[in-house]
Formats: structure tokens, C-alpha cells, sequence
């Protein structure tokens, strides 16, 4: 028997693409990009300034969105799940395909949302481009970790407000808590090197690693920030990068694994 | 044909199936009755491989569906809740199953026993109970599989649907398919079961014919049979 079957897989998900992108939710999200984005643009009059605020948004925003609709969504979608179970299917097949489909879903409005914009205003012409596209790139990997982050907490929990409220705390803790938390050991243990303490907490939280990423890019020190600075001092722009990637990655494919792996053992 | 053989199932510190045997017969309707909490659900869970059994075996057709999937292709079930992708439109979701069997089945003759052809481009959301649990049945039924899984079929369904459904059940029992259904509605089971099977607390307190159920619990209805084991067990 062959342990994977991606050709089920792939109709799960051509499917709750079909779902998913008809549902008004996944409108509402392309259109709040689309304007916010547009606002910006015509407002700062300067690519560089949107796009640091751009990624001020999109770092909070993205995690919180593929927080809730992977709960929403994942929770909604039960029955139908059960449905599927009893078809002739892998169970991996039938949850991988939801996934990907959730946040190919995610990742297309936020795409379009914040691509047409910039493309109306002519990105390409502004030297900016490669800035645009690991701002995306980022956005892009922060919506599939979160949505892998959520329906790993809500096939642990069969009790909705459980999931949704650890779904909400892990987005909370990664976006506000961990930074706190982080800052506030750096000022007790101030007279101790902590640079590679500081290097190492960042792998650890995938929303400090998309900021590093695009900092290392940017390449505006005044903004990189102490951990970006880290970076920067111990990899240099081009390996800091790398790392910073491969870290991501396996913030996605890590939550992924585990998920599948409570998916085989659940009694439904 | 679906031979099951000393099922256990534990939840937690919930024994929920205490060492079942069970064979649903092809051509033959079996029908699974008990109180709520007895353990119908997880015996169907059970034989559709939701639920990973602590103990026993289970064989579809002379094979065991122990970590296998494949072996689903040979049943249609009906769950009792109709839920469906609310963006998706009635024939996308059938259009979806099909692929998903690899199988054309047979949904023309269906859709006009149960009258869902003018619904076939309506948006899942906008169907009412009843209509969702006739695209169920056409779900379940429309490849003509040899096994058949029914929990709770007659829930919302309309007189003239529920004669429908009686009769597609009669004629595929007659077709050698082997069908298990669970119902709490008696005058169903007298009508249609063969087999009668009573889950009481994770065991099996009676199997028989509903005739030999009606003896032995001494009524002409088998809706005070039922009472009367139901008050038994509290006496």
C-alpha cells in the first residue's frame, strides 16, 4: 500500500478551494486588503514608507486571520469531515487537502488584495520590487504557519470555545506576549552577552523571524531593531536570510506533521 | 457481509463496547436498536474506521479493514446529520463524491425518485433539512455499493420521500446487500428489519427477529417490547 496519495489529496483541496473562495469571509479579506492598501499608497506617497507599514499590518494581521478562519473553518466543516471519513479516502488525504486548501484561500486574497495596488501604482518601476515580494513571500508564510498553528489546536480539542481561545492565545502570545517577554529578560540580564540568546528566542517565533527577514532586506538599521541587528552581526544579510527562511519552513512543517499525526490516531 | 468479532472500544474510562459479535448479512436488513448512549454510534464509527477499535476484528467481506481505507469503497453510508460545504453547489458536491470514488454511479434515477432535479444548481446553504438529507441519500446510495451503513435515514424526511426511501432500502436488500441501520422510530424497524440487534450498555441483550423480540419480551407491540427491556434493566 503506498503510505501517501497525493491525487486525493489534490481533489480534496480543488474543492474546498471552490468553497472557500465563493464564501463572503474570503471576500471581505481581499477587499480589506485592496483598500487598505490603496490608502496607503495614496496617502504616504512614498513606496519605501507604505511598505514598512505595510508589513507592520500584515505581520499582525495575516497570523490573526489564519488564526481564526483555520478554527472557523476547521470547526464548520466537521460533519463534513465525517462524511469524508467514510469515503474511500486517506484520513491524511482528507485534512492535508483542507489545509492547503484554507490557506491557499488566505494566501490568494491576501495576494491579490495587496498586488493589485501595487501593481496599479507601478512597483516595478520603483526599484522597490524585491522588497514587495519578500514582504509577500513573508505574509505568504506566516498565513500557512498560522492555519497549520490553528488546526493543530482544533483537532486536539473537540470543544469549539477551547479551540477558538487557544487558537486566539497562541496568535496573542506570538504577536505581543513572546515580544514582552523577551524584552523583559534583556533588561534583568542586561550586563550578560546576550546575543545568541537573543538570535536563538527569534527562531522561536515565527512573526520576529518574518520582521527579521524583511529588516535584513531593507536594510534600515534605525529599524532592524536589536534582534535584527543580531542577525545581521553573527549570519550577515545573506546567511541571516537562509536561516531566517529555513526557520520558517520548518514552522510550517513541523505544526503540519504533528497535525497529521493526531489526524491518524482520532476517533471521530 | 460484515463480520465483526469481540469489538472493544474504551473512551477514557468509558467502556462503550464490551466485546461485540455481530454478523450483518447480505440480503438482510439489520437493524441496530438501544437507548442513547449505548453504544450504536461507535459501533458504527467503528465499522466505518472513525473510530480505532481497543480490541476485536472486523471483516467486510472476508477481509479485515484493519489499517486499510480501500475497503470503504464498499460502503455507502448515511450519517445522520447533513451538513455540506455551504458555498458548493448540489451537483459540484456530487460532482466532488464521484471523483472522489472514481465512479460515475447512477444519479439520474435517483434524483428524480427523490425530486431533486430542479435543486441541482442551488447553493448547498440554501436547501432545507429535508431536501439535504434526500442529497444524503443520494449520496449514500447512488454507486450501488454491497454494503450499506444508515444511522438515524428518516430524520426530516417528507411522507412521500420516506415511502421512496423505504422502497430503494427493500429493493437494494432484495439486490443481496447486506444494510445496517439504526432508528429509534420502532414502527420502522417492524417494517423493515430481518435482523434485530439491541445494544444495551456496551453489549448485545438481544439479537433475533423482531418476531422472536416480541416473544420473548412479552408484548404484540414491539414498541412495549422495547419498554419493557428498557424498564427491566431499571427494575
Amino acid at each position: 500500500m503506498r503510505t501517501f496519495y497525493p491525487a486525493d489529496m489534490l481533489k480534496i483541496l480543488k474543492y474546498s478551494l471552490f468553497d472557500l473562495t465563493r464564501s463572503r469571509w474570503t471576500y471581505g479579506y481581499f477587499l480589506f486588503y485592496l483598500i487598505f492598501t490603496f490608502g496607503l499608497l495614496y496617502f504616504s506617497n512614498d513606496v519605501s514608507k507604505a511598505l514598512i507599514s505595510m508589513m507592520n499590518i500584515i505581520l499582525i494581521l495575516n497570523p490573526l486571520i489564519a488564526t481564526l478562519f483555520g478554527a472557523l473553518y476547521f470547526y464548520s466543516s466537521k460533519e463534513f469531515a465525517e462524511l469524508l471519513l467514510a469515503l474511500p479516502l486517506k484520513r491524511s488525504s482528507i485534512f492535508l487537502g483542507k489545509y492547503f486548501g484554507l490557506s491557499l484561500s488566505l494566501s490568494l486574497s491576501y495576494l491579490l488584495g495587496t498586488g493589485i495596488p501595487f501593481a496599479f501604482y507601478g512597483i516595478q518601476a520603483t526599484g522597490q520590487i524585491w522588497n514587495f515580494l519578500l514582504l509577500t513571500i513573508a505574509g505568504l508564510f506566516l498565513t500557512f504557519i498560522f492555519t497549520g498553528l490553528s488546526f493543530l489546536v482544533s483537532i486536539r480539542f473537540e470543544n469549539t470555545i477551547k479551540g477558538f481561545g487557544i487558537s486566539i492565545f497562541i496568535w496573542l502570545f506570538f504577536a505581543i506576549i513572546y515580544d514582552g517577554i523577551f524584552l523583559l529578560t534583556l533588561l534583568i540580564f542586561e550586563q550578560y552577552p546576550l546575543d545568541k540568546y537573543a538570535l536563538i528566542m527569534t527562531l522561536f517565533n515565527p512573526i520576529d523571524l518574518s520582521r527579521v527577514l524583511i529588516m535584513l532586506k531593507l536594510d534600515i538599521s534605525a529599524l532592524m531593531g536589536y534582534t535584527g541587528a543580531v542577525f545581521n552581526k553573527f549570519l550577515g544579510t545573506g546567511m541571516g536570510m537562509i536561516v531566517a527562511f529555513g526557520s520558517l519552513v520548518i514552522w510550517i512543517v513541523v505544526p503540519v506533521f504533528v497535525f497529521t499525526r493526531f489526524v491518524k490516531k482520532k476517533d471521530f | 457481509m460484515i463480520v465483526i468479532n469481540n469489538l472493544q472500544k474504551t473512551f477514557g474510562r468509558n467502556e462503550v463496547l464490551k466485546g461485540i459479535n455481530l454478523n450483518i448479512r447480505d440480503g438482510v436488513i439489520t437493524a441496530v436498536l438501544g437507548p442513547n448512549g449505548s453504544g450504536k454510534t461507535t459501533l458504527i464509527k467503528s465499522i466505518l474506521g472513525m473510530v480505532v477499535p481497543g480490541g476485536g476484528s472486523i471483516e467486510m467481506n472476508g477481509k479485515s479493514i484493519h489499517n486499510d481505507w480501500r475497503y470503504r469503497n464498499q460502503i455507502g453510508y448515511l450519517p445522520q446529520i447533513a451538513r455540506f460545504p455551504e458555498n458548493l453547489k448540489m451537483k459540484e458536491l456530487i460532482r466532488m463524491i464521484k471523483d472522489i470514488r472514481r465512479s460515475e454511479g447512477r444519479v439520474e434515477p435517483l434524483a428524480e425518485t427523490f425530486d431533486l432535479k430542479h435543486a441541482m444548481d442551488k447553493p448547498l446553504r440554501h436547501l432545507s433539512g429535508g431536501t439535504r438529507q434526500k442529497v444524503n441519500i443520494l449520496l449514500a446510495f447512488m454507486f450501488g455499493s454491497p454494503n450499506y451503513i444508515l444511522d438515524e435515514p428518516t430524520a426530516g424526511l417528507d411522507p412521500l420521500s420516506l415511502i421512496r426511501f423505504k422502497e430503494l432500502l427493500i429493493t437494494e436488500k432484495n439486490k443481496g446487500k447486506a444494510i445496517l441501520l439504526t432508528t429509534h422510530i420502532v414502527s420502522l424497524v417492524e417494517e423493515l428489519a430481518d435482523d434485530v440487534i439491541f445494544l444495551l450498555e456496551g453489549n448485545i441483550f438481544f439479537s433475533g427477529s423482531v418476531d422472536e423480540l416480541k416473544s420473548k419480551y412479552g408484548s404484540q407491540k414491539l414498541e412495549h417490547s422495547i419498554a419493557n427491556i428498557l424498564s427491566g434493566r431499571h427494575a
